[in-house]
């Protein structure tokens, strides 16, 4: 008797994960997005065994050769090769790491502190709440590309200074998120609840209030991601990211300009790759959005 | 009003004094010795290093520097350009009629084609049309569009030949610059053609640029046209006969153009940021442009107070906007 109503009451309602991934998978777009995701992640992962040729490996006789596809192309060669003759393929599929390092590890370094910063902000909203969000105010002054731009005049290019740079521009917004999300949530009775059994600030603050606010903050950091991906192409195409011969996407870019009128695939196929990742990454957000904070369904 | 304006102002100077201290520490966080950088040499002779520190102020303590920096900003000095000499403010002045021109006009591009698109989708949600006009516009949002501007230029330009790759305007004519504004000024300098000729080395920047706020503007209008199609004062509208056109567009639109208005506001920002890129795509000449190949040549005084400039440029805008704003909702206004 009680084993039959226990299934029933499994039947009736699905445990968080089931009911999410039935939200999520119910979008084709977030789904199609997924799938990407976990190809690019392959690729990353297991660029070298994936890629064809080293990436900075220069065939010196097969410089801008078509791909295999077209009139002059070669097998060995599928999307053809840049003007030092190097893989495209290859460097396509190196680029991923980078790009896919890059949003992780900005994500990570401005989600930590911006949860930390929020947090503090929220719980106290006449101590140190204002002077946080003031200086938030003043990075959100700039247009976030312009401030990774000055910062990494500052620091000067590569890859660490572009994840910082990426890291720092991205901190406003988890920190705003994180204070009003606290802000919402410190008025409510089990709060209340859990400051009367006596826990301690700390536990409040990460064990009693942060997980009820951790919707809105897990779909601004896949939107982050792929801001961060699209920045630090933008600076690498800039010449002040990832500098060459990396195989950055937009780095790769930036020296493909000059054959803009010889040869397409150098020019196309790396803005392809950028495009149809942040895409990706951006479906997969809209779907996380409406699985995870209906509320927001429908917002820009 | 004048309240609500007053405590805007007064939230704007901790924000301005904030920018002030960020491009103050700008120049200073550079790694290594800055006279040492600034001259891209090493070893400098002692003796001109101890000049050059003495005339960039650098051998007082930090806060008086600070000091030094904010009293020439009051002053309007915002120091000169090491590569021409030149004061960087005129620079400015000269470069950024050339961006507003650009942004002006991306922001026509997306605003119209964004509005039209985005309530034609509400008003046929669902059909293939609304799913193409998400579909592209998602695509717009996540669009690099440094390579956007490659891909125009690779297909109409190098292909077909139809726009210029780069410029504001053909060297063969000679424009007084009279309001900054090429398009004006080519019309004011009564030379045959010159007016076209500006308005074709315009049209791919403006698309590039405009792409972005286009996507944003197209699926805002959307949103914001079903939410308020929903309302109750629009199906009095529709009982009482009006025609459906008067409704969409007096009943409706007028309405969901309040969010509208304050994404384009949003915009002015991204704008700016898309600049840098679509100005060095297409040379053209404006501030984006100048910021990178100031950061390049290490020209410090221009990365230090151009980045400020356009940072109280978006400051302000947003200011005008909030106010824009509280004169359109009354509720926000009226907010403590």
């Amino acid at each position: 008797m009680t084993a039959a109503t226990a299934l029933d009451q499994a039947l009736l309602y699905p445990s968080p994960l089931q009911e999410f991934w039935q939200a999520f998978a119910h979008n084709k777009g977030a789904l199609a997005g997924l799938l990407f995701m976990i190809v690019l992640v392959l690729c990353a992962l297991f660029a070298p065994w994936l890629a064809p040729f080293d990436p900075s490996e220069q065939f010196r006789e097969f410089m801008l050769t078509p791909p295999a596809w077209l009139a002059g192309g070669q097998w060995q060669f599928l999307l053809g090769t840049d003007e030092l003759g190097r893989d495209l393929l290859s460097r396509l599929i190196h680029g991923a790491r980078l790009s896919l390092l890059i949003g992780l590890a900005s994500v990570v370094l401005s989600l930590l502190p911006g949860i930390l910063l929020g947090l503090i902000a929220g719980f106290f909203p006449r101590l140190l709440g204002p002077g946080i969000m003031r200086l938030m105010d003043i990075m959100l002054a700039l247009p976030s590309l312009l401030l990774a731009v000055a910062i990494v005049a500052i620091l000067g290019p590569g890859l660490i200074n572009t994840i910082f740079a990426i890291a720092i521009v991205s901190l406003p917004a988890y920190v705003r998120l994180t204070r009003a999300a606290v802000m919402g949530e410190l008025n409510r009775d089990y709060v209340t609840a859990a400051r009367l059994a006596g826990a301690s600030l700390p536990r409040l603050m990460l064990v009693t209030v942060l997980p009820n606010c951790m919707a809105p903050l897990i779909v601004q950091a896949t939107l982050s991601f792929s801001a961060a991906i699209l920045d630090a192409a933008a600076l690498g195409f800039l010449g002040l990211g990832v500098q060459p011969p990396t195989p950055e996407w937009g780095t790769m870019l930036a020296s493909a300009r000059d054959y803009i009128e010889r040869a397409w695939w150098v020019v196309t196929l790396p803005g392809l790759t950028i495009l149809l990742s942040v895409l990706a990454i951006n479906l997969m957000g809209d779907g996380l959005r409406d699985a995870l904070d209906p509320k927001l369904k429908n917002a820009v | 009003m004048l309240s609500f304006i007053a405590r805007r102002l007064g939230l704007l100077i901790p924000t301005f004094f904030g920018v002030t201290l960020l491009t103050f520490a700008l120049i200073r966080m550079i790694p290594g010795d800055p006279v040492e950088v600034m001259m891209g040499e090493r070893r400098v002779d002692p003796i001109m290093h101890a000049e050059a520190m003495e005339r960039l102020g650098l051998n007082k303590p930090l806060y008086a520097q600070y000091l030094d920096y904010i009293g020439q900003l009051a002053r309007g000095d915002l120091g000169e350009s090491l590569r021409t000499r030149e004061s960087v403010w005129s620079e400015f002045l000269t470069l950024f009629p050339a961006t507003v021109e650009l942004a002006l006009a991306a922001l026509l591009f997306a605003g119209s084609l964004g509005l039209i698109a985005g309530v034609v989708a509400a008003l046929k949600r669902g059909s293939l049309f609304d799913h193409g006009v998400m579909g592209i516009s998602l695509a717009g949002y996540s669009m690099p569009i440094f390579w956007w501007g490659l891909l125009l230029i690779m297909f109409f330009s190098v292909g077909l030949g139809w726009t210029p790759v780069s410029g504001r305007i053909d060297l063969l004519y000679d424009i007084e610059p009279v309001t900054g504004f090429m398009l004006i000024d080519s019309l004011l300098s009564g030379e045959e053609g010159a007016f076209l000729d500006a308005l074709r080395h315009l049209i791919l920047p403006a698309i590039v640029l405009g792409t972005i706020p286009l996507a944003v503007i197209a699926r805002m209008t959307r949103s914001a046209m079903l939410e308020v199609l929903r309302e109750d004062y629009v199906r009095t509208a529709r009982a009482k006969g009006l025609s459906p056109a008067r409704v969409v567009f007096v009943h409706g639109l007028r309405n969901a153009l309040i969010p509208v208005l304050t994404v384009f506001g949003l915009q002015v920002g991204a704008l700016l940021a898309g600049a840098v890129l679509t100005e060095t795509i297409f040379s053209w000449p404006g501030i984006g442009k100048w910021l990178i190949e100031s950061i390049g040549a290490r020209d410090y005084p221009v990365v230090q107070n151009g980045i400020l400039l356009i940072a109280c440029l978006v400051i302000l805008v947003n200011f005008v906007v909030d106010i824009l704003y509280g004169l359109a909702n009354p509720r926000i206004r009226h907010q403590k």
